[in-house]
């Protein structure tokens, strides 16, 4: 999960992935870098740009490991590639379902299957489901969740901004009503391609 | 509506476990449980069923279900873990449930022991050759997995070579091993694959339907040209005809054979028979 989640009202939330200028007319975001870090090839290296991608995908890879059975599958490794073409609000929640969808069409076995849903919370305390990024940006906290679809159990959560306990718990219920629209869109969408066979 | 009472009952209990039995054919995802025959008598109308206790526990008659791929065994139930839609095979003979399993369509191949696959030689180390079959792993072969083939009588296989072969050894802790024999030490059409033709790959699940019993498919390429064909059922085909030419029509038409309906297919046969 990441380090900006809150429950309390009163503690001011960081806005987390914001660029750290390193002196006057330098905008460029923090950098980190790794060597070696690959032992076949003769040379390797990470490179970090902003924070903001790398935890994104810590948290798909965490829900998929989370939901593939993967002791099927010893030594060997599972390559998930993510292309934005468009974001429009909510890219977390589009990146895990299209992550879910991609893992069931190449036949990869899964204990379930999961879905992402964003909710966002205005200044007055409205929930908004499915944000557009107008709505994201004005919003007082935008707060991401993955459920798994046997139980509508929660398996990730990833929250910015500032929240209380009382509507964490409203956004997680009303996430978990939306997710079964999204489940029988998986459903009617898996039973479309197979019919066509 | 069914949409509309699924929805309900979807709401209600996230994923009810359904028997296997009313669900054959139809899709089924990853995450939904099913039931076997014999636990729906247990189970019940709310499950508030009153049976008389049995002191011999052995009576109630069990009958063992094979679970193939796709399902997985979950306490006493089948947990599906790919989608695809359920089938079902009932036993030939003798006892036995039979064989459930779920019809998924992938790309990737991962090896199973007794299929019979084309493989590409890519390396010779020793006594073993080994072999890409499209899985994680390649797969090794030894020289004396051939007919006739001895110590002294070395069979000619090159790096770059195709092999049919079958699997001896194929889980998921081991590398897997195939051989180009059967059992009783015969080729039986396995071994070294000849010079010319074309090798590409399909769908895992087309090689299904064209190796089914009276597939028309076949019948109708056969009478087009005269051909060679080779299926392997990690995805990859093998053709040869008298011609390049005609080579490359029957590779196109058999990988567009997945998306076209018999109709067309059928509209494309008498244009290529014509021409």
């Amino acid at each position: 999960m990441e380090e900006e989640m809150h429950t309390d009202a009163k503690i001011r939330a960081e806005t987390g992935t914001g660029s750290s200028p390193r002196g006057p007319g330098c905008s460029l975001r923090h950098f980190a870098c790794e060597q070696n870090l690959l032992s076949r090839p003769d040379g390797s290296a990470s490179f970090l740009q902003g924070v903001a991608e790398k935890s994104r995908e810590r948290l798909i890879r965490n829900t998929c490991e989370a939901v593939v059975l993967g002791t099927l599958h010893p030594r060997t490794s599972i390559t998930v590639v993510l292309q934005v073409v468009s974001d429009a609000g909510s890219l977390l929640a589009c990146c895990l379902n299209a992550a879910c969808m991609a893992l069931v069409d190449a036949g990869v076995p899964m204990r379930a299957l999961f879905c992402g849903v964003t909710c966002a919370l205005d200044s007055d305390g409205t929930l908004m489901l499915d944000p557009t990024s107008k709505q994201e940006k004005e919003a007082r906290a935008v707060l991401t969740f993955a459920l798994d679809s046997v139980e509508r159990k929660l398996l990730m959560s990833s929250t910015k901004g500032l929240y209380s306990d009382a509507e964490l718990q409203q956004c997680l219920a009303a996430a978990q009503a939306a997710s079964q629209h999204v489940f029988r869109f998986y459903r009617e969408s898996l039973q479309r391609r197979y019919s066509k066979s | 509506m069914a949409e509309a009472a699924s929805v309900a009952a979807e709401s209600l209990a996230g994923s009810r476990a359904r028997a296997a039995r009313t669900v054959l054919g139809q899709v089924v995802l990853p995450g939904e449980e099913l039931l076997l025959p014999e636990q729906e008598d247990a189970e019940g109308p709310g499950g508030a069923v009153e049976r008389p206790l049995s002191l011999n526990a052995g009576a109630r008659s069990r009958v063992r279900v094979v679970c193939g791929p796709g399902l997985r065994r979950c306490g006493d139930r089948l947990l599906v873990t790919k989608c695809g839609r359920l089938r079902h095979k009932e036993p030939g003979s003798g006892s036995g449930g039979g064989v459930y399993w779920v019809d998924s369509q992938q790309k990737r191949y991962v090896p199973v022991k007794g299929d019979h696959v084309i493989g590409i030689v890519t390396a010779k180390s020793g006594d073993i050759f080994k072999v890409d079959v499209g899985g994680s792993e390649p797969a090794s072969l030894s020289y004396l997995s051939f007919e006739g083939a001895t110590k002294r009588n070395r069979p000619n296989v090159q790096v770059g070579d195709l092999i049919y072969g079958q699997f001896v050894v194929a889980n998921k802790d081991m590398e897997p091993e195939m051989v180009c024999i059967d059992s009783c030490g015969r080729a039986n059409g396995m071994g070294v694959i000849g010079q010319d033709g074309l090798l590409f790959k399909v769908t895992l699940g087309l090689i299904r339907k064209l190796l089914a019993p009276d597939c028309e498919i076949i019948q109708e390429v056969g009478k087009l040209y005269p051909l060679e064909i080779v299926f392997g059922m990690n995805g990859r085909i093998w053709v040869k005809a008298k011609t390049i030419q005609q080579t490359l029509i029957l590779a196109n038409i058999l990988e567009a054979c997945e998306h076209m309906t018999s109709d067309q297919r059928k509209q494309i046969f008498s244009r290529l028979a014509e021409s």
